[in-house]
């Protein structure tokens, strides 16, 4: 299943330089909206313009930026298709509900916003060190296996994790894991997806990404240039699942209910369906494609309720429809092989 | 540059969908796609069914004036993420006063929050689990929970069967199974019986031989299987052919006409639990029975009975508080004596579960025949 990329540059080589600032500029733009957007939200003000389900929306897809983003990596640069991505993202939950729960105290018995900001960045960064330990567990497995054998490897480690975490009882089994506190919101979440997407750029463009490139381009070349297959992929796959972890630990403290079986290969699909329809080997098409995706499915509800509710039924038939009709349209997703200028690698450099 | 545009428009619409004032809006959340979507169609039917009767009516009472009820139902696909984006849609966007909803227990669970934070009173028609209403002012539930149906039929066993002995063989891969398993034993035996096998096996085993043969050492009046009606025919088939002669039990997860078509004769004559019967003597359910079968041409399961006084629970919990104001119809809910529905009288003892009968459905001839009701 790797893809072999048509490289289509259509805007000249911005400066040295240029697309650092520009970077900065668009992570402190997003997060100068996320702030007071959440403040006012938190505080009840423009109820009909800014309500929590928007702001829900928003958190969702922040969330499934960092999965895709991640998913990116492994399918679109290093050129495996891997099908676990699922399972690492229920270790990470799993990890930090129950650090959340068991090991911290409340964040009612620490101050306001600095106690939630420790409770978070001890739960996620417990669940991206678990999740990077499952992640480099299961990477020095697959190390041997491409193509189609390490799809089915990946799907396997993803329905193993999904029974073991079913058969324990002490996070609630088949049942699932109630009563987690809510200490994730939308601005943690901006956050997090943006520091993620920062560093996945930064990666790519590092001589880690150039050997996970020239590992998609061809095995056989890069190991004759003395790259280390191996440990190339064990470090993309140690480094993928600990940002699915994150992904992971953010949702389990916004959802504050987690169940195994939201985190099956169905789940992992979904995130496959997300990155395809962006396009691969890009962290614009990442963006672009979870914000088509997640909007087209909201949106389909809202329009379907309000003008035609006797066809509800059918989004779930229209909205694959329309996924189709974009990739017979557009080959390589929305943006595949493409960057936005903010996000493209500094030329030259 | 296109598509930069196109991305504002969701946006828009939106933002367009205002909500329209001067009528009662009430949420649904319900599986219509996805691996149960048949019991979403049973909930969009009976919801249909409530709307048309209420707004028939006039509306509902509130105060002094006639109000009609409007239900939005949304598909949550029986995911717990799209059940909490369903109650985020409908209690912020849609301004409901109430949710009827979600069914899974696991869906339940993802939508709690987020009403119970928001204020808004919740009746889940289906959700059997305990941890769903545990600890949370706004979420009821229209069921009875999981253990209830242990003592149900272990009350039926020793007052109706006037078992003595009694053995247990159940699926411990399973929550459900398990929860239902430890209670009819230890209510059993608290009722004057005695569980000479308790045998376990895991989901999908298909030979059942080795703990049937145990069983049968000790030869018991009753054998109670707490397990789905996909696995239940083939343990009755195996314990026949190994001679046990017991009477065998079972709970809700029964309650499938597969049952009869897997299992064909050998299912006679034995007896489970559930919420309801079709043919139960109860005007209020003959009723709802015949209105549903002339519209919709079938005969209601329980999880259309359910949403059906899950809905006129609200409706009523409106009435009874006056105003259109979610905090009143919450307290009226929770006030709620002797709510007389198709499933039974209701009645919230302080939380959000119902003290409630159930029913003990006999298989006879291959057809599910009301046996008799059991009151808490």
């Amino acid at each position: 299943m790797s893809t072999q990329p048509q490289p289509e540059h259509t805007a000249p080589p911005p400066e040295p330089g240029q697309s650092k600032v520009r970077f900065w500029m668009v992570c402190a733009l997003i997060l100068a909206l996320a702030l007071p957007l959440q403040l006012s939200v938190d505080a009840g003000l423009f109820p009909d313009v800014l309500n929590p389900y928007y702001l829900h929306l928003l958190t969702i897809i922040g969330m499934n930026i960092i999965l895709v983003a991640s998913l990116n990596l492994l399918n679109g640069y290093l050129g495996e298709f891997a099908l676990g991505h699922a399972g690492f993202m229920a270790v990470g939950a799993y990890t930090a509900a129950l650090l959340a729960t068991k090991a911290l105290p409340s964040a009612a018995a620490l101050p306001p916003v600095l106690g939630t900001c420790i409770i978070l960045v001890v739960t996620l960064g417990g669940a991206m060190l678990m999740a990077a330990g499952v992640g480099y567990l299961i990477g020095l497995v697959t190390f041997k296996t491409v193509g189609d054998y390490l799809a089915i490897i990946t799907l396997g480690f993803n329905m193993i994790i999904v029974n073991a975490i079913q058969n324990m009882d002490f996070v609630g089994g088949p049942r699932g894991f109630t009563g987690i506190p809510k200490n994730t919101n939308f601005l943690a979440v901006a956050v997090c997806a943006l520091l993620t997407l920062g560093l996945l750029r930064n990666l790519i463009q590092s001589s880690f990404g150039r050997v996970w490139v020239s590992i998609r381009e061809n095995a056989i070349a890069a190991e004759l240039m003395g790259v280390s297959i191996a440990r190339a992929k064990n470090w993309a796959f140690t480094i993928a699942a600990a940002f699915a972890g994150l992904a992971g630990g953010l949702w389990a403290q916004n959802q504050q209910f987690i169940t195994p079986r939201s985190f099956d290969y169905i789940k992992t699909t979904e995130i496959l369906v997300m990155l395809y329809l962006g396009g691969m080997a890009s962290l614009s098409g990442s963006i672009l494609g979870v914000v088509a995706y997640t909007l087209l499915m909201e949106l389909l509800r809202n329009l379907l309720s309000t003008f035609a509710p006797q066809l509800a039924e059918w989004r779930m038939l229209i909205s694959p429809l329309i996924l189709i009709i974009i990739m017979l349209t557009r080959q390589t997703g929305l943006l595949g092989n493409r960057e936005w200028r903010w996000l493209r690698p500094r030329q030259g450099a | 540059m296109k598509l930069r545009t196109l991305a504002l428009l969701p946006l828009l619409v939106l933002a367009g969908c205002k909500p329209t004032a001067k009528e009662i809006k009430i949420g649904v959340s319900a599986p219509t796609t996805g691996s149960i979507s048949a019991t979403g169609q049973s909930a969009k039917n009976a919801i249909a069914l409530v709307q048309d009767e209420i707004n028939a009516g006039g509306g509902v009472q509130v105060g002094d004036k006639q109000v009609k009820v409007r239900f939005i139902l949304e598909d949550d696909e029986d995911k717990p993420e799209s059940t909490a984006t369903v109650f985020q849609k409908l209690i912020n966007q849609d301004r409901v006063l109430a949710i009827v909803g979600s069914y899974t227990s696991k869906c339940s669970n993802a939508g709690a929050p987020i009403a119970e934070a928001s204020g808004i009173p919740v009746v889940s028609p289906w959700s059997t689990n305990p941890n769903v209403t545990k600890g949370r002012k706004f979420i009821f539930r229209a069921c009875f929970i999981d253990p209830f149906q242990g003592r149900v039929v272990a009350q039926f066993a020793t007052s109706k069967l006037k078992a003595k002995t009694g053995a247990v063989l159940y699926d411990v891969a399973s929550d459900y199974n398990k929860g239902i398993a430890e209670v009819f034993r230890d209510e059993f035996t608290k009722m004057g019986g005695k569980i000479v096998g308790f045998e376990t096996y895991n989901t999908k085993d298909t030979d059942f031989s080795a703990q049937l043969t145990k069983i049968k050492g000790s030869n018991p009046e009753v054998l109670f299987l707490p397990n789905y009606f996909n696995e239940v025919p083939l343990q009755i088939q195996q314990a026949r052919k190994l001679g046990l002669t017991a009477v065998m039990l079972g709970g809700d997860g029964w309650d499938n006409p597969e049952l009869v078509k897997l299992g064909g004769k050998v299912m006679d004559g034995n007896y489970f639990s559930n919420h309801y019967s079709p043919d139960i003597d109860n005007p209020i359910a003959k009723g709802f029975i015949a209105k549903y079968k002339a519209r919709f041409g079938l005969v209601p399961d329980a999880a259309a009975a359910l949403t059906y006084d899950s809905a006129n629970l609200i409706l009523k919990a409106v009435a009874t508080a006056g105003k259109a104001d979610s905090k009143a119809i919450r307290d009226a809910l929770a006030a709620t004596v002797g709510f007389q529905g198709v499933t039974g009288n209701i009645t919230y003892g302080g939380g959000g579960d119902p003290v409630k009968g159930a029913v003990v459905i006999k298989v006879e001839d291959g057809k599910f025949v009301f046996d008799s009701a059991v009151n808490p």
